[in-house]
């Protein structure tokens, strides 16, 4: 069971922000990640980054991981990394899987991003990531 | 099928390995006379091609008549930069076009509505107005290309720009030839773009469907379509099963709705995906033939034996495409393309090795064409008919394909049909599972992707990608105010308003009002969002 240092479960909302359908990544993940015994609440499709960070801030979450397939995360994540800012949170872990160019990750980590999980990448990797990361 | 020799391994001499397909469908050995299908002398399974049940194609020339139809999907940016690719692809021997919208196409949404922020242009191209359509196509005779439009919820609005662009062009309906997709039911399941509720959006695909069966005998009104059942996890055989009970779906629809069968029947088309294991596809392909004839001649009493055809697009596997030293992906196209080939596809779009990346460069689109022709001019494997028939490891797998899509059938229908299951989410659910088996056999390395978790050394150069310039979005937005700027505004009002009124009225045909809106230049979101106003919006239930 995966627990932060107060014994609670840790909480993870998996978004899929913008418009693109492609779940296949974020639906693994959130159940890779529940079975890794962490509590997850996925958004589903199409959502817009307002709705997200009003998510993460209801179901107090520890980490959010960005799911985007359809090259609008410049224009997303920073929107969604933003908002949290705005609304004083500055304590979840913020990961972003999908299609992402090499060249877009040094930003988006600039941004807050903690880390980018490319197509390939080891779904242990991905729950060990946020595990080890939310509220460490 | 039977079940694999049970011998241990270490017996035989065996590597230790899952002997299992893709799929996780186990494989024996060796396969003999004793898995071919029992001979049935009054109705062959196999038979030949170009006869029913079409197992071994739908000609009876196949490839030596005429080669499949090279079609590569594309879509960028505005209309003036796709135009362009357009017309590169062309020049390049590209005997066919294809049409990706952006994802606020795909919506209903304007280039200018907030959710559109960030997404105009780059998975596909911008088109808001008629206008749009007819710059896509500027400079091409569409009375002699066919053109497929990737496009689903909006599809009867996109079909009428694409008919309203033509018409002022001075071709009538009936010269277009082509296809669009407007595959609704797999929206729900897989590709999850849509506009409104399931009930209203098939009653919209019907309207169309009525509509080209009466006004564009050329065209393809549904491609229905297995390919994004497939990328969103699926297995073969649910791929293949979900496929065809959502044609039938389509075609028990249109026969309530009082058409002859043998009226829209030979107009129906498909659009499989290729995945990376070879004999598995190539079976999926032959049951899926057989199955479609039987059903169409047998379940629904089409005498026409165009009816019973099954003509199908096939795309390579994005999925199967990997970040990791992406050069390995113009082979792994190419085992693809050569499956979809054996399969007996009519047309054929190969991947680009980029695309786990980004969309594709000019130089890597030609190399996924070039690989098309290698096989179509090189290998040598048009020159015979299904040169796979026959083959004992094909035909029983051909079998078992069939065999698990009426088990899947029969589960269907039990839940009250396709669209019931979609709505309590039952296809959702098993392509859910499927997916997540398939990763966990990955990331535990019982099945090995090269470059991903094996052989991973040698992964260090750049691969040059295309750039979508951000200023594009400003473009489109700006195109489509000039478009609002000059229109009239009140016939656009008299005109949405007859959308909606046609929208309430049971029984009413919606293709008329459409072209009317599409006239006088009334953007897509514009007509989205009037029928949302009568028939509402969908939500889904997130499943994971």
């Amino acid at each position: 069971m995966s627990t932060t240092t107060t014994g609670a479960k840790v909480r993870v909302v998996v978004a899929k922000p913008g418009l693109d359908g492609h779940d296949r990544g974020a639906k693994i993940i959130a159940r890779a990640l529940r079975d890794a015994g962490m509590e997850v609440i996925y958004t589903g499709l199409h959502q817009t980054p307002e709705q997200i960070v009003e998510t993460v801030i209801q179901e107090d979450a520890d980490a959010v991981g960005l799911s985007i397939l359809s090259g609008a995360h410049m224009t997303l994540v920073p929107r969604v990394v933003e908002l949290l800012r705005e609304q004083g949170v500055d304590d979840v872990l913020v990961t972003v899987g999908g299609t992402i160019p090499a060249d877009d990750i040094p930003q988006l980590k600039r941004l807050g991003v903690s880390e980018v999980f490319t197509p390939g990448a080891p779904t242990d990797a991905i729950v060990e990531f946020i595990r080890g990361g939310a509220r460490a | 099928m039977s079940r694999p020799q049970s011998r241990s391994r270490a017996a035989s001499g065996e590597r230790d390995v899952p002997f299992t397909t893709l799929s996780g469908q186990p494989v024996k050995a060796l396969y003999d006379a004793s898995d071919l299908p029992a001979p049935r002398e009054e109705q062959p399974s196999v038979g030949r091609p170009g006869e029913y049940p079409f197992t071994r194609g739908v000609y009876p020339s196949m490839y030596r008549g005429r080669l499949w139809t090279m079609r590569q999907f594309a879509g960028f940016g505005t209309p003036e930069e796709t135009n362009e690719r357009f017309r590169y692809l062309i020049d390049h021997g590209q005997t066919g076009l294809s049409t990706a919208f952006d994802m606020p196409s795909l919506m209903g949404h304007d280039s200018d509505h907030p959710r559109s922020l960030g997404e105009v242009g780059r998975e596909g191209v911008a088109v808001d107005t008629v206008e749009d359509m007819e710059t896509l196509f500027d400079g091409i005779d569409l009375g002699d290309v066919t053109v497929s439009m990737t496009i689903n919820a909006p599809a009867p609005i996109m079909l009428a720009y694409y008919v309203v662009a033509a018409e002022e062009k001075g071709i009538p309906a009936t010269a277009l030839g082509g296809t669009i997709q407007a595959d609704i039911l797999k929206e729900y399941i897989a590709q999850k773009e849509w506009c409104f509720p399931i009930d209203p959006a098939m009653r919209f695909l019907g309207d169309m469907i009525e509509w080209c069966s009466q006004q564009m005998p050329r065209w393809h009104p549904v491609s229905i379509s297995g390919y994004h059942i497939r990328e969103a996890g699926a297995t073969a055989a649910q791929e293949l099963a979900f496929t065809l009970k959502d044609g039938l779906t389509y075609v028990e629809q249109a026969v309530e709705r009082g058409l002859d069968v043998d009226d829209f029947a030979p107009r129906l088309s498909f659009f499989f995906n290729a995945q990376i294991d070879f004999f598995e596809e190539i079976a999926k392909y032959r049951a899926a033939r057989r199955i479609w004839a039987r059903e169409l001649k047998e379940t629904f009493g089409a005498k026409n034996p165009k009816s019973w055809l099954m003509r199908f697009h096939t795309q390579t596997a994005g999925v199967s495409l990997t970040a990791q030293q992406p050069l390995n992906n113009i082979i792994r196209t190419t085992i693809e393309a050569l499956a979809g080939v054996l399969g007996g596809t009519q047309s054929l779009h190969t991947n680009s090795y980029d695309e786990a990346l980004a969309l594709p460069t000019e130089e890597a689109v030609r190399i996924a064409l070039r690989t098309q022709q290698i096989i179509a001019h090189e290998s040598g494997v048009t020159n015979t008919i299904d040169p796979l028939g026959g083959s004992y490891f094909v035909e029983a797998l051909t079998d078992e394909m069939e065999r698990q899509a009426y088990a899947y059938f029969d589960k269907i229908d039990e839940l009250g049909g396709m669209v019931d299951a979609v709505k309590t989410s039952y296809p959702q659910r098993e392509i859910a599972d499927a997916a997540y088996e398939l990763q966990t056999a990955i990331d535990e390395g019982q099945r090995i992707v090269v470059g991903v978790n094996a052989f991973t050394e040698g992964d260090d150069e750049q691969t040059p990608i295309l750039h979508i310039d951000p200023a594009l979005e400003r473009k489109q937005i700006d195109r489509l105010n000039a478009v609002r700027a000059r229109r009239d505004g009140e016939a656009v009002e008299a005109a949405l308003l007859r959308v909606r009124e046609t929208a309430a009225q049971e029984g009413a045909n919606l293709m008329p009002a459409l072209l009317e809106a599409a006239r006088v230049r009334a953007s897509e979101g514009e007509l989205v969002e009037s029928l949302q106003t009568v028939w509402g919006a969908y939500t889904e239930t997130p499943i994971f």
